[in-house]
């Protein structure tokens, strides 16, 4: 039995997947074409490409320092790209002759710190973006932001007296109200208590919904792009290594780095031969092996296997394939490193209730059903 | 792990940080500004240049260098008296249990903020035959008190004045030293006295050495004691010679002025006692207080004396002579008048006003841009305040009566602009530090947030900067209007011949007239403005921290 808090991949919605993979022109809301950022020798945004389709949540996902957090800015005009052009909602706001200053994009921005105004009050925080309406009309659209974040009582409230779950909706609340073609967040959970995050990722994300505004986030944490997202962009160096459907881009990352920057990561080695792989893990027939089919025959590869694809068990010690070296207790379940006969590091996940010794040598064999990615040996 | 990726966030790059090369608008202003403000120096050079060969004859001139000597023999003895008694009063205060330490610290500060001119005149007036001590001493007995003036008295009323700046620094680095060091010392074997002189000296040796700069620095910058005091230092040289028409070797003796000045300043760049370790208090100061017992109401006199000496007698001695007790209050010309304040008050309102438009672009360049220009205008403003207040005036005065078109001189030469672009050259660096400081507690974020909500540059800044360092502004404004109030060498040599007498200059006046009871008002209220621009000083800091 697996153990996925994901909804899981079935093959007959790929086409649906690959048709947001490749999205047409005409529903594009913003463009990213070649778009590249340089800091002295170093290149933070790397001829970097995306579409994101109009009322869309697209997480850009990487470690620190991938350029995830560059990006954001040239997309909010508070930086310039030195090469690429980006165009929201048909109009180049970067690129060329062309730089558009935030003030002149329908872009708006949650950042990390909120940085709500400490000078006004929340309902003037709202207010701070909106233009071009008379002050009832301001007034009503204040209104109807704090009733939509579920503020309405602290409108004249100081930002300085609000939890960090309050400022986080206040921030959004006066980041919507100039109702931007495109909406940022900058790694919008990072400021919250664990406990408040999964909270206000569902509801951050049902306000996003609601409103209709296409989003683009911010993140290093993989758990917040799968949870939140309808595409994640995984971004490595300054370049989009992936994008597609949470599930998709999890299940079938189509790299060792995607594979290992989501979730824990292990691999099993074998020679894909009559078809099947002979790994420690026994012969893996070659139709649970995502996409491996005769023309790899004879190919050297190593088959991802995540801890809820695998399981430890305790076997005859003839029976045993490898060693418990490790153990994180999580609470609900045990995540066990098994160290194969063969050399190889793979995690297990378990149920809390079920408890292997240190250093007792198991039996690790596979317990999914779903394909399993692979890449060939490095 | 959130937080790390926090700190690398959007703050990583900051925009127009000029790291791209390319100089904002501002910087380039703030550039100019600052040139503007320190180029009138520069004359000092053609002076001295037109002077050809004979600067050479005139710079070995014995009498150049018996002031060069009396100059640096003033500091170098005002500079260890005020370690002497700042450093003793600073352990005091922060390391042992004296009782009410707060109050002493704040009233052995409290020097600081009197103009030591003002306590030049409480000591010639108190001390000496027919002294005011005399008066008060002379029924118990005492009827010889010796005169101070000269070398000695000016050393006295200097140190007196400027020790606090020993104090303050000293104070900070013992409150910012890890007193688990001096525990660990102890724990070694190190006895009390061997702890200190291993531990704590060494680490407060930094900031003791910064105070005795500050210490150094307005000695040899000042005007108005070596002059009541008549000690011919290179302030009154350069006065001297200059009212004598002497305007070259005036320019002469400011540039080596300067270049004291400026070897002084290098040796503090030496030294490295930046901002962190000398001035900063953030360590804990608990545990390892030492016990005095019963002799900590006997330490407790060492603040209190100076104390005494420095706040209590000038405002006890412009108080006799408020009430007509001193010769000179009720008797002849040169009466008082409010007049005179309200001149005060409406030149440092000038000063105070044309400081924040010079001190708002430099201030906020430094603190935003992190480019080499924009720390290269915030550097130069600051030439100003270590320019001696004579010689700046003479600067500008040569400059406006030699370097101009006879048309042009008359518009300039000791007229109201002018002598508000001296204050602000000098005192502009007050408030600039002030708005820095404000600035940069600003979240940058804030100012993106407003462009991403749809402001422009300029609107960003004034719907969120501008209310957010409005404290700032106050403070700086506020201490450029202080100063200027007791400013003397500038008022004294560049007030406009139509402008009626300044607070300060009527007393100039009256003492050059013997007339010192008729200084009692003005002295007084200086006193008070004293006090405030160490309330705003203090206030300040307490907001910083």
């Amino acid at each position: 039995m697996t153990i996925s808090q994901l909804p899981t991949e079935t093959t007959d919605n790929r086409t649906d997947e690959q048709a947001l993979a490749e999205p047409t022109h005409s529903d594009a809301i913003l463009e990213l074409d070649g778009v590249t950022r340089r800091f002295g020798p170093e290149t933070a945004v790397d001829d970097l490409s995306l579409t994101v389709q109009d009322g869309e949540l697209l997480t850009l996902l990487g470690p620190s320092g991938c350029g995830k957090t560059t990006t954001l800015r040239l997309l909010a005009g508070l930086d310039e790209p030195d090469d690429g052009t980006i165009q929201v909602d048909g109009d180049v706001v970067a690129g060329g002759d062309t730089f558009r200053p935030p003030e002149e994009r329908d872009v708006g921005l949650v950042f990390q710190e909120f940085a709500l105004f400490p000078h006004l009050t929340v309902g003037e925080n709202v207010a701070f973006g909106i233009k071009d309406r008379s002050d009832d009309a301001i007034d009503e659209r204040v209104g109807d932001l704090l009733e939509l974040v579920g503020l309405g009582d602290y409108r004249e409230a100081s930002p300085e007296d609000l939890s960090g779950g309050q400022r986080q909706r206040v921030a959004l609340a006066r980041s919507l109200a100039p109702e931007p073609a495109v909406l940022l967040l900058d790694e919008p959970f990072s400021n919250l208590d664990v406990g408040l995050r999964e909270e206000m990722r569902r509801e951050v994300r049902q306000i996003i919904k609601e409103t209709g505004v296409t989003a683009v986030s911010v993140t290093h944490d993989q758990e917040e792009a799968l949870s939140i997202s309808d595409r994640v962009a995984v971004i490595d160096d300054g370049h989009v290594e992936q994008i597609g459907r949470p599930e998709v881009v999890f299940q079938q990352p189509e790299s060792r780095f995607v594979a290992e920057f989501l979730g824990q990561a292990g691999f099993v080695s074998g020679t894909f031969a009559e078809g099947c792989v002979e790994t420690p893990l026994g012969c893996l027939d070659a139709d649970r092996i995502e996409g491996l089919d005769t023309e790899y025959e004879g190919a050297a590869v190593d088959v991802l296997v995540r801890p809820d694809d695998i399981r430890a068990v305790p076997a005859d010690p003839a029976g045993t394939n490898g060693r418990i070296v490790d153990r994180q207790y999580t609470g609900p379940s045990f995540v066990y490193t098994v160290e194969l006969d063969s050399g190889a590091l793979v995690h297990c996940e378990h149920n809390h209730a079920e408890e292997l010794g240190m250093d007792k040598r198991v039996r690790v064999r596979l317990a999914t059903d779903h394909p399993l990615a692979w890449f060939p040996a490095e | 792990m959130s937080r790390e990726s926090g700190t690398r966030g959007l703050g990583t790059h900051l925009p127009g940080a000029g790291s791209s090369g390319r100089p904002s608008g501002l910087t380039v202003l703030a550039v100019l500004i600052a040139i503007v403000l320190v180029a009138p120096l520069g004359w000092l050079f053609v002076e001295v240049f037109d002077l050809g060969p004979r600067a050479l004859e005139l710079t070995v001139d014995p009498r150049t260098i018996e002031i060069l000597l009396r100059s640096i023999g003033l500091v170098a003895v005002v500079t260890v008296a005020s370690v002497l008694v700042g450093v003793p009063i600073a352990l005091l205060t922060a390391r042992t249990d004296l009782p009410f330490a707060r109050l002493f610290t704040v009233l052995a500060a409290l020097p600081l903020a009197i103009p030591s001119y003002l306590g030049a005149l409480a000591v010639l007036s108190a001390f000496g035959t027919g002294g005011i001590l005399t008066g008060v001493l002379a029924p118990i007995g005492i009827e010889q008190i010796p005169e101070i003036s000269g070398f000695a008295g000016a050393a006295i009323v200097l140190t007196l004045y400027t020790y606090p700046y020993v104090l303050l620094t000293t104070r900070a680095s013992l409150l910012s030293l890890d007193t688990s060091l001096l525990e660990a010392a102890r724990t070694l074997d190190a006895g009390r006295l061997e702890s200190f002189r291993r531990v704590t000296l060494p680490q407060i040796a930094p900031g003791i050495a910064a105070g005795a700069l500050l210490v150094a620095l307005y000695t040899l910058a000042d005007f108005g004691t070596p002059n009541f005091m008549g000690v011919e230092v290179f302030t009154q040289a350069i006065y001297a010679r200059y009212n004598n028409y002497m305007g070259p070797y005036a320019a002469l003796l400011s540039l080596q002025l300067l270049g004291v000045t400026a070897a002084l300043l290098y040796l503090e760049s030496q030294i490295g006692a930046d901002d962190e370790g000398a001035y900063s208090s953030r360590g804990s100061g608990g545990g390892a207080v030492i016990e005095l017992g019963a002799w900590r109401y006997v330490a407790v006199l060492v603040p209190a004396a100076v104390a005494l000496l420095a706040v209590a007698l000038p405002v006890i001695v412009f108080a006799l002579w408020l009430s007509g007790d001193a010769g000179g209050y009720r008797t002849g010309g040169l009466a008082f008048s409010w007049a005179y304040g309200w001149n005060s008050v409406y030149l440092a309102l000038l000063a105070a006003g044309a400081s924040l438009l010079v001190a708002l672009p430099i201030a906020v360049a430094a603190a935003r841009g992190r480019s080499r220009l924009a720390r290269l205008a915030d550097r130069l403003s600051y030439v100003g305040y270590a320019t001696p207040g004579v010689v700046l005036a003479i600067a500008l005065l040569l400059a406006s009566l030699h370097g101009l078109p006879k048309s042009m001189t008359e518009l300039v030469y000791r007229t109201l602009p002018l002598l508000v672009f001296a204050y602000v050259v000098r005192f502009v660096p007050q408030a600039i530090g002030a708005i820095r400081a404000s600035t940069m507690q600003v979240d940058h974020k804030l100012i993106e947030a407003a462009r991403t909500l749809g402001r422009t540059r300029l609107g960003a800044f004034r719907a969120v900067m501008l209310p957010l360092i409005a404290p700032g502004i106050a403070t700086g404004a506020a201490l450029v209007f202080l100063t200027t109030m007791k400013e003397l060498p500038i008022t004294q040599m560049m007030r406009p011949f139509s402008f009626d007498h300044t607070l300060v200059t009527y007393i100039w006046r009256v003492r050059e007239a013997g007339l010192y009871g008729r200084a009692a008002v003005p002295a007084l209220a200086l006193i008070v403005i004293s006090g405030l621009s160490m309330a705003v000083i203090l206030a300040q800091e307490g907001s910083n921290t």
